[in-house]
């Protein structure tokens, strides 16, 4: 078990989601930062499937009340310590029982990981220990006092140090492919997504993080009936300020998407925070739909 | 057989476009009993699969038309029992320029159809209302409906599922449990089932 003595900004369970319940209304979710919680995981000897916590901005207090191997990944941190004394992140450490291991605020990025060996066993709904914001389904975010157990590790941890991570910058390029309705929008708004910079608002959460620059119009003014939605996909409101969804996504919806992010490159918009930079580039298939 | 049109979603998924929403419900059928999808999410007049690896191609949907559709063992109708008297109720009757008693005769009267889902867990959008039916979604949306509001905006009618913020217009509720992801089956109703409005007790 382990035991939340102070739960942080806003601390949740998260595994890699619940895909095949999107025609009940029912998000993926997940981690939102995908690779981190993999490689946190991987860290520790776990499946990379299994659940972790996924910190927002400003870490957990947790005591440990069973021998285990931890890791941290995603967003660095000021403060990662084990009984006051500093561990590096992106490596597994033993953390013995009785010992707590503190989780500070985030100097780059938002979200960090923490995987413990063994992984989180709270309940899986509908298949998975995820909790879905939007949804409300899973275990509820983590408060203090709140004991989660741990599953049996599988395999010990993989004799490696630590590994390489990109660093989290503050002025990133992600790729997209172009959406759906790319072609209900101006040819202005199109090019625009390709030349221009937008900057990452703090209207932002694991279901979208919403976005300023210039306005992309559309050409065509029909109402668009609701559809499918898929994590990454650019949404555009009648604003003009496009919002980018992320794990907890509303399965449909009736704003036109113009573009879609590489799933490779999710994890860049789970980790922006407010007055980052972020430019779009286009792989392939922009021309093909510039040109219908 | 009628043209599809379909439009990359991203990595691994496919956006395909059909007439209307019967059609849509009968290629989400198609999609989810036999292709190997991660997910498949029909919309009004659209149905999105994702793939596991790799989007599915058009060629994959080859005999969705002529596909014989196994009996439903749940081809009767959902009934959910409702109560009217909501805050819009009056609004809206003036709003469709008829009685409260008429717009609650009409809206019961109709046979619906769950769309689609979406919005929340178990959210359905029901067509098929009355035509005189259709009033806009209101120009504030509300921060909080409570679940089991009974709503109306546009064609659609609902029940919202979960508690949460709201733009339709709300004139009745319902006890009936929607979505609760404890059961075996999590959703009360499916996409294209059919659906009855009975008034019921208070």
């Amino acid at each position: 078990m382990i035991e939340i003595e102070h739960p942080g900004a806003f601390t949740t369970v998260q595994d890699l989601g619940r895909a095949g319940y999107g025609h009940l209304g029912v998000s993926r979710s997940g981690a939102a930062d995908r690779d981190s919680l993999k490689l946190a995981n991987r860290l520790v000897g776990n499946p990379e499937a299994d659940a972790g916590l996924e910190c927002t901005l400003d870490g957990p207090r947790v005591r440990l009340h069973r021998d285990c191997t931890v890791a941290i990944t995603g967003a660095p941190v000021d403060i990662a310590a084990l009984d006051g004394i500093e561990v590096s992140m992106n490596c597994a450490f033993p953390a013995p029982a009785g010992s707590v291991l503190q989780i500070g605020r985030a100097v780059a990025g938002v979200r960090s990981y923490v995987a413990f060996s063994g992984g989180i066993a709270a309940a899986p709904i509908l298949g998975s220990r995820s909790w879905d914001m939007r949804g409300e389904i899973g275990p509820p975010p983590v408060a203090a006092g709140a004991w989660l157990a741990l599953g049996d590790p599988t395999s010990p941890p993989p004799a490696v140090d630590a590994v390489p991570v990109p660093s989290i910058e503050r002025a990133v390029t992600v790729t997209v492919s172009a959406g759906p309705r790319a072609s209900w929008f101006t040819a202005e708004a199109r090019r625009g997504l390709r030349t221009e910079r937008f900057v990452a608002t703090g209207d932002a959460n694991r279901i979208g993080v919403k976005l300023r620059g210039p306005a992309l119009t559309r050409q065509r003014p029909d109402e668009l009936r609701s559809e499918g939605m898929v994590p990454g996909a650019v949404q555009v409101p009648p604003s003009g300020q496009p919002i980018v969804l992320l794990a907890d996504v509303p399965t449909t919806g009736g704003y036109p998407v113009i573009a879609v992010v590489a799933e490779c490159d999710l994890g860049k918009i789970a980790q922006l925070r407010p007055g980052d930079e972020i430019r779009f580039a286009f792989d392939g298939t922009w021309g093909r739909e510039v040109a219908a | 057989m009628s043209r599809l049109t379909a439009h990359p979603v991203g990595d691994r998924a496919l956006l395909v476009e059909v007439a209307d929403n019967a059609a849509a419900q009968r290629l989400f059928r198609f999609a989810h009993r036999t292709l190997d999808l991660e997910d498949v999410i029909p919309g009004h007049q659209t149905v999105l699969m994702v793939g596991r690896d790799r989007a599915p191609r058009l060629e994959d949907l080859g005999s969705w038309e002529s596909d014989e559709e196994p009996a439903r063992a749940d081809a009767f109708p959902v009934v959910l029992s409702v109560t009217y008297g909501g805050p819009d109720l009056d609004t809206v009757a003036e709003r469709c320029r008829m009685s409260t008693e008429e717009l609650v005769r009409r809206h019961l009267a109709a046979e619906y159809t769950v769309a689609f889902i979406g919005f929340a867990p178990g959210f359905p959008y029901l067509i098929g209302g009355d035509p005189l039916i259709q009033p806009p979604r209101r120009t504030e949306p509300r921060t909080r409906v409570p679940a089991g509001a009974l709503a109306i905006a546009g064609e659609y009618t609902s029940i919202y599922s979960k508690a949460g913020p709201g733009g339709w217009q709300i004139v009745g509720s319902s006890d009936a449990l929607l979505f609760d992801p404890t059961r075996e089956s999590p959703a009360l109703l499916q996409p294209g089932d059919t659906v009855r409005l009975v008034e019921g007790p208070a």
